[in-house]
């Protein structure tokens, strides 16, 4: 890693009253990186997220996200990245275009930029049938598949993904991971939490959270390495055996 | 202001598109601005009245007669047994009770003064006492009837007579409609505003938009504003569909500038708003949030002075009622409808309700937080 | 019978869970039975009068004199007041030459409910003047009256606010916790899960209401011993007979809360239906704001279908009067009546959304 990190993490902690759900943590994100952040249900990988998304703030340390501070420069962070949340995060009384069209505005693009992105994002997704459908309307794939346009729509220089493949199918997940590679292929970074563990292996390099700290961070191949084990499957149950918290 | 522009459009969206709740909101209104101003009616006629009859002389079918000829009184039974009579009270059948007793005409000509017995159910003690002074103005004009025939002699002493004119200043023929109509329609248009407002940051809580919003570089300050703005216009045209049943249902030509009414209801507006958005930003789901503004929502109406007097309350409850928005729009509504107000008047009320926008709205604004 | 048992405990567990919401389900109507309580009544007390005395005679000085002694009226001189009396000059003079004076009273009418009682009570005020005046001077052939106000003989207005009030609150709490809670299973999702399990649609709903039906029950309790014990009013009839009369009215209303969230999709529209749609008509219609026998006769008909007049009469029935179950036979039945009617259509409704 020569390249200045994107996001640089130093001994972020949130305490919940007398529990530390993230403790400590400290790792760095090189732009342009597929960065899995795994652990089990409750290690607080999500906690952890939302504090670089600016949703929560930290009770101690320090971390810099797209060139600012995140206690200080919250909002100059917002502006450079995109999140897209495990909750479902686009309206669903709204059709896709009208969604895009709004969240295009409050990140400042001019109605021309939104006209030309929606059409390019149709294209893309192969969506133009239904882009004045409601979006209650559409399966959940392809949602999902929407909401990370939507959370790229403005050129983040980030996108924070949470779970971004829940309760989607296997052909769909593959899908996705094609756009997230393409959108790390136009130097995007992407910070992923999941739970599968073959997309595990898909990420540049992989961190492993266990009772909120991280226990594990290399490649996969280096994991698997250093673990002596056949896939990352493996890695993450011989870590997560370890584990106090029960799970949620 | 771009920015601004997009919310707009996004929540005009979202509420246009729901067709049932904006159905609810402009139709339901409407409905009982039409029907309830006719129940809500003081005027005391057809009380029913029984008559306990022990004399069964020409002076009390006399009485008998006078009482059942005034559409104030419907008699209910003519009877001489007392316990049958209050029996009917007990039942709700009767309110009041006329008692004759034995020997009513010949004591009245030779003891010269007679007592009559009223008994009157007085749990609602208003329609009570309204229905006895009745009953005992027309046992006045009866006993005068009585005297001039018994005297014929002219000459005997006149009764001393105090003849009450009454003038109803500002709605001389007590119409109550007149009232209630715009005090009905404050009541909705505050309810509206509350509930919807109430409802509508914490439903996105729960659906969980609201994080993708808080991601963004958004104000506080412009996503307050985006959600009270469409409600805003919103209740303008509750108030003017309201204003149009009062016109040509009711009738109610306001007496003062309605430009007035609009320019107090925006202020008033805006304040109920922040309030229900205030809800909205400290409630956890939409449940605590339609429990906290229906206990708002209660007191504001039970406590805004148009079903009971303000002035009927005890000192404590009446300096709580200072802090209620909806006593202030519904004495703007008396004094601009009804009495011709003009903006001297109503400046106090104005300058409070002003100061409660102003309250809330920042409030709101400070308690909505992008960052847990 | 054991299903049924382990599907009340997770609704009680949902319930007791959301201390928040359980502290406004208890804490709402004990503050507003309190608040309302003691501020709404329509008494009238030391309302002001101006008197303008054009007379200054003995005569009308001996009138205000009355007025002012009376519980209802505080003259005033100047300034605002409620009413104004206008005696005009020559008045002891036409009382006892021409035996014919007159007093003008003049009403601010923008509030008529109000301006009626006031000017009625004034009135009453001069008319019984009048009398004594006849009776001082042995004017003969006097029929005096005596009134009796029955079971309020003071005329507060507690008596008959109270148990309207009981019947309002009751009945808005009930309609919207029940039609609110099972809406919000119904967003979330887990309704579904409840409506494919081998449970009867009947049972899915009695085991929803049960723990609102508890609460209730502690609702009213307290409400109870409020109003006797802090608002004074007397519970001069039987007091099991007046409790097994509130659970009915209560499972009625739950019924009725039932009934609408089988309606309504989102907690929104059951919000706007069990708020804003029932609020003013359930006040006004319960009666004891203003005489429903005032009200146009489709009204009249329309208010029978308000649960809460039923029981406001009930109340009054029982706790004021201290009547029994005969004097209530109409009203129990008509609430009981309600209360299958309801659970019928809605267990309807549920059958129709499995099919």
């Amino acid at each position: 890693m020569t390249t200045k990190p994107i996001i640089s993490v130093h001994g972020l902690t949130k305490t919940f009253g007398s529990f530390t759900a993230v403790d400590a943590i400290s790792f760095d994100v090189a732009p342009g990186e597929i960065f899995g952040f795994l652990g089990a249900n409750g290690a607080g990988k999500t906690t952890a997220m939302k504090m670089l998304c600016g949703l929560l703030s930290p009770t101690s340390g320090q971390a810099r996200v797209a060139g600012f501070d995140l206690s200080t420069q919250t909002e100059d962070v917002k502006r450079r990245i995109g999140y897209m949340s495990q909750k479902f995060s686009l309206y669903e009384d709204l059709t896709v275009a009208e969604n895009i069209q709004f969240y295009g505005g409050i990140y400042g693009l001019t109605l021309a930029e939104i006209k030309h992105k929606s059409i390019a994002l149709a294209t893309e997704l192969g969506l133009t049938l239904e882009m004045n459908k409601l979006v209650r309307s559409l399966p959940l794939g392809w949602k999902q598949k929407i909401a990370f346009s939507v959370a790229l729509l403005h050129d983040p220089a980030i996108v924070f993904l949470d779970e971004p493949t829940g309760g989607v199918d296997p052909v769909t997940r593959r899908q996705f991971w094609d756009l997230i590679y393409a959108a790390a292929h136009r130097g995007v970074t992407l910070f992923v939490t999941t739970h599968y563990m073959d997309e595990a292996e898909y990420c540049h390099r992989v961190s492993i959270m266990v009772d909120g700290a991280i226990k594990a961070l290399d490649t996969p191949h280096a994991l698997r390495k250093q673990f002596g084990v056949a896939s990352m499957d493996e890695v993450f149950t011989l870590l997560a055996r370890g584990a106090q918290r029960s799970a949620d | 202001m771009r920015t601004l522009f997009f919310l707009l459009q996004k929540e005009f969206r979202q509420i246009l598109r729901d067709r049932i709740i904006l159905a609810m909101i402009l139709i339901m209104p409407t409905m009982q601005l039409i029907l309830l101003p006719l129940a809500a009616n003081y005027e005391v006629r057809h009380i029913g009245v029984s008559i306990v009859d022990h004399d069964r002389s020409a002076a009390s079918q006399q009485l008998v007669r006078k009482i059942t000829s005034t559409d104030y009184f419907n008699l209910v039974r003519y009877t001489s047994s007392y316990p049958e009579a209050f029996a009917l009270i007990e039942s709700n059948q009767t309110d009041v009770i006329l008692e004759i007793p034995v020997g009513f005409e010949r004591g009245l000509v030779r003891e010269n003064e007679q007592s009559l017995f009223i008994s009157t159910n007085a749990i609602n003690g208003v329609k009570a006492n309204i229905g006895a002074a009745y009953l005992n103005r027309i046992v006045m004009d009866f006993n005068a009837d009585l005297r001039t025939e018994l005297l014929s002699d002219a000459k005997g002493r006149v009764q001393p007579l105090i003849d009450v004119r009454t003038i109803d200043r500002f709605n001389p023929h007590l119409l109550y409609h007149v009232f209630m109509v715009p005090g009905i329609l404050a009541l909705l248009l505050t309810m509206i505003s509350v509930y919807l407002s109430a409802l509508n940051i914490v439903k996105e809580k729960e659906l969980g938009t609201i994080e993708q919003i808080n991601v963004t570089p958004i104000t506080r300050l412009q996503f307050i504003s985006g959600k009270l703005i469409p409600f805003w216009l919103l209740g303008f045209v509750t108030l003017t569909i309201g204003l149009l049943v009062a016109r040509f249902v009711y009738g109610i030509v306001p007496e003062g500038n309605i430009a007035l009414i609009y320019l107090f209801s925006g202020v008033y507006l805006t304040a109920v708003l922040g309030l229900g958005l205030l809800i909205s930003t400290v409630a956890e789901t939409q449940q605590q949030a339609m429990f906290v503004a229906f206990f708002f929502m209660m007191i504001f109406i039970m406590m805004g002075g148009l079903f009971t007097s303000i002035e009927s309350m005890p000192q404590w409850a009446q300096w709580l009622t200072y802090l209620n928005p909806v006593r202030y729009i519904i004495e703007v509504m008396r004094l601009v409808i009804l009495k011709g107000a003009g903006f001297s008047e109503i400046r106090f009320h104005f300058l409070v309700i002003a100061g409660m926008a102003i309250l809330l709205n920042s409030w709101a604004v400070l308690k909505y937080r992008k960052m847990a | 019978m054991k299903q049924l048992y382990t599907f009340v405990r997770k609704e009680f567990l949902h319930v007791l869970r959301d201390k928040k919401t359980l502290l406004i389900l208890f804490g709402l109507p004990v503050v507003q039975i309190l608040i309302f309580g003691f501020a709404l009544t329509n008494e009238v007390k030391h309302a002001t009068v101006f008197v303008r005395d054009d007379a200054h005679d003995d005569a009308s000085r001996a009138l205000i004199e009355r007025i002012d002694a009376s519980q209802v009226f505080d003259v005033v001189f100047n300034g605002p007041a409620n009413l104004d009396l206008i005696i005009p000059s020559g008045f002891a003079n036409d009382l006892s030459h021409n035996g014919h004076a007159s007093v003008q009273i003049i009403t601010d009418a923008s509030d008529p409910n109000r301006a009626t009682t006031l000017s009625t009570y004034l009135t009453a005020i001069i008319a019984d003047h009048q009398l004594d005046l006849s009776e001082m001077q042995g004017i003969p052939y006097l029929i005096r009256t005596t009134t009796r106000f029955t079971y309020n003989p003071q005329l507060k207005g507690a008596p008959n606010f109270v148990p309207g009030v009981m019947a309002l609150v009751l009945m808005l709490v009930c309609v919207m916790m029940t039609s609110i809670s099972i809406v919000r299973e119904k967003e979330l999702g887990t309704m579904e899960i409840l409506l494919v399990s081998p449970f009867k649609p009947m049972m899915v709903i009695v085991a929803k209401v049960i723990p609102y039906l508890l609460l209730s029950i502690v609702n009213i309790i307290s409400i109870l011993l409020l109003s006797v014990f802090v608002l004074g009013l007397p519970i001069n009839g039987s007091i099991p007979l007046l409790f097994s009369m509130s659970i009915l009215f209560i499972i009625t209303s739950l019924a009725l809360g039932v009934l609408v969230s089988t309606i309504a999709a989102t907690q929104q529209v059951a919000m706007l239906v069990s708020m804003m749609g029932m609020l003013l008509p359930t006040l006004l219609f319960s009666g004891f704001m203003f005489p429903i026998e005032n009200m146009p006769l489709p009204l009249q008909l329309i208010s029978n279908a308000i649960p809460a007049k039923w029981y406001y009469n009930i109340v009054k029935a029982v706790m004021i009067k201290g009547l029994g179950m005969d004097a209530i036979m109409k009203e129990a039945a008509i609430l009981l009546g309600m209360s299958v009617l309801l659970t019928a259509i809605s267990v309807r409704r549920f059958k129709v959304r499995l099919a």
